[in-house]
């Protein structure tokens, strides 16, 4: 093995311990959550954090996330798959058409689309969501799910990223073999490009799905009834029970519910790393 | 980030293509308009809705707004309140951007380098957490800061006294800060470690030649090609410690006392609207943290680009 260290340099010890902290760092809560998740609310108070302890209770914990309240979670846990379906769905799609017109076409005004669009993003949120707010509350839309799905359609990162992807991977003479076989640019799109397109699409997917599962300012300001809040804000509820007058402290419905909120979203991480991470290094290509 | 130097550059003219271009091509509205729309509705609207709203101020007695030109911009500047939760997300800017970015980058050059064992699993491990919302991370972390059941009570336990307080009013701003570090390094170690991995072969082997250890190597090669990159998670990063909200207002129900109505501008702008309704004002703050912000990452990005030329 050792010949070959020119290509191939040797593996460090000393480099994987030290990067071995970081990984520790990053691990202590994650681990930290999921060993008191199996814990009763008691046990909470009396155990040491990083060591299980008491009965375990995470399946009991489990079955009480889903029914305390009338079920509310479940109904939290509904919100939220609209809002990431319709929201980051709609979104991936607005994002992949548009970056598609914008890499294959030169149309009139398209320098002037980059440039509003990119100066939008250095807007930051804080001065858009209240005015979102009064402007959708004289349009009768707050307190409803399109209250959250609307504001999220909306992916400027998605936009460039399938817009510098289809730049590369959509070479000109496909589109224009097919338009000599007399297709339609609809009839193109759906059955040359979108599989072109395809690792940047699932990268954009995942990337709207993450912002919109996590969302919280958005649907703090928007929603004032928990039967349309998502899981963000209904933990954060939960969590806020605990002090106050008439305080119903539930922190093992907090840690079990919060685990059950980041469960689904790693697993689609690992289970899709390949297409993200090449999707990533296509836009950084560009950069 | 750079807009129109971006632009994918046409391939060598065809005759053909130049003759669909001299008659106005409109197709790629086709496919652009959707987004416009949208657009149009939750950016531009917003954007020109707060605008008005800041030139008006609500009647104390008849109801009603009039109309007051700058008077709230004028307001805001002289809002002590305001420049308090700014000095505040300024230091926290200084301080937690520059520790997160050198630990994103490390770890990048670390996984790139190939010496690294195990280096796929610690660049899954490492981006995890932002899959993990702001809501569950700051619940996490302020848990583990508490004295009730989490580390820090068991570390001063161990101690035999009241060492770590994370809750506490000197310590707060640096226990978000790690939260926000924990949460957001990762994301920034893949950018870098994506734009690494496009680095041209020969450039290394280049260096190589000259006689380049690893380090100037480093230095050499792999940190000029990552400027790019730099500069655009240090603009997102500042964007991001401006709008500060979601942790520190997660925080807030563990540490009231600490964590008051203006602790960050954003904070400050959604309690002015949902606390105190006072609408145009808040619209007022918001729009000077968007200014102030916009400045900064334009500034950000024109130093970046023009060292790199």
């Amino acid at each position: 093995m050792a010949t070959f260290s020119v290509t191939r340099p040797r593996k460090s010890r000393v480099l994987t311990a030290v990067m071995a902290l970081y990984l520790i760092y990053t691990l202590v809560p994650l681990v930290w959550l999921v060993i008191n998740a199996t814990k009763t609310q008691p046990a909470l108070f009396t155990t040491s954090g990083l060591a299980f302890g008491g009965p375990f209770a995470l399946f009991d914990n489990i079955g009480e996330t889903f029914t305390y309240d009338d079920g509310i979670f479940l109904r939290w846990l509904g919100n939220t798959l609209l809002y990431v379906v319709a929201g980051a769905g709609g979104a991936t799609i607005l994002a992949t058409a548009a970056g598609y017109g914008l890499a294959k076409y030169r149309f009139p005004g398209r320098r002037a689309v980059f440039a509003v669009v990119l100066g939008a993003v250095a807007v930051p949120g804080t001065a858009l969501a209240v005015p979102t707010f009064l402007m959708f509350s004289e349009l009768g839309l707050t307190n409803t799910p399109l209250a959250i799905i609307i504001p999220s359609l909306i992916s400027p990162f998605g936009l460039y990223l399938i817009w510098v992807y289809a730049s590369d991977a959509i070479p000109d003479e496909l589109l224009e073999a097919a338009r000599i076989d007399g297709a339609g640019e609809i009839r193109i799109f759906l059955t040359v490009t979108l599989r072109q397109l395809a690792p940047g699409i699932v990268t954009v997917a995942l990337f709207t799905v993450v912002s919109t599962w996590n969302n919280y300012f958005l649907p703090l300001i928007m929603l004032s009834e928990p039967k349309w809040y998502p899981l963000t804000v209904g933990l954060n509820q939960w969590s806020a029970q605990a002090s106050g007058a008439g305080a119903q402290p539930v922190y093992h419905l907090v840690l079990t519910g919060s685990l059950l909120t980041i469960v689904p979203l790693v697993i689609a991480f690992l289970l899709m790393q390949r297409y993200w991470q090449s999707g990533l290094s296509a836009g950084s290509v560009k950069q | 980030m750079t807009s129109t130097a971006v632009a994918p550059t046409p391939a060598p003219p065809r005759r053909a293509a130049t003759a669909r271009r001299a008659r106005r091509d409109w197709r790629g509205w086709l496919f652009v308009a959707p987004f416009m729309l949208v657009f149009a509705l939750t950016f531009l609207a917003p954007i020109g809705y707060a605008f008005v709203l800041s030139l008006f101020r609500e009647q104390a007695f008849f109801g009603g707004t009039t109309f007051v030109g700058v008077d709230n911009y004028a307001q805001v500047l002289a809002d002590p309140k305001f420049w308090d939760s700014f000095q505040r997300v300024l230091v926290f800017l200084a301080v937690q951007v520059p520790i997160m970015l050198v630990l994103a980058l490390i770890a990048a050059l670390a996984i790139d380098s190939a010496r690294l064992h195990a280096a796929g699993f610690f660049r899954v491990v490492i981006f995890l957490p932002y899959a993990v919302p702001a809501v569950v991370a700051a619940l996490m972390w302020g848990f583990l800061y508490g004295d009730h059941f989490g580390l820090a009570a068991d570390l001063n336990h161990l101690l035999g006294r009241d060492v770590v307080k994370p809750l506490s009013d000197n310590w707060m701003l640096a226990s978000i800060g790690n939260v926000v570090t924990w949460e957001f390094a990762g994301y920034n170690m893949l950018i870098f470690y994506s734009a690494l991995k496009v680095i041209p072969k020969e450039q290394f082997e280049a260096a190589a030649i000259d006689g380049a250890g690893a380090f100037r190597a480093i230095l050499s090669v792999k940190l000029p090609a990552l400027r790019g990159a730099i500069v655009i998670a240090t603009i997102f990063s500042i964007i991001g410690s401006f709008q500060l909200f979601n942790e520190p207002n997660i925080m807030r129900t563990l540490a009231p006392n600490v964590i008051g109505t203006f602790y960050t501008p954003n904070m400050y702008a959604y309690n002015l609207s949902f606390g105190a309704q006072q609408y145009n004002y808040s619209a007022t703050v918001a729009i000077v943290m968007g200014v102030i912000t916009a400045i900064i990452a334009y500034v950000v990005q024109l130093r970046g680009s023009r060292k790199g030329m």
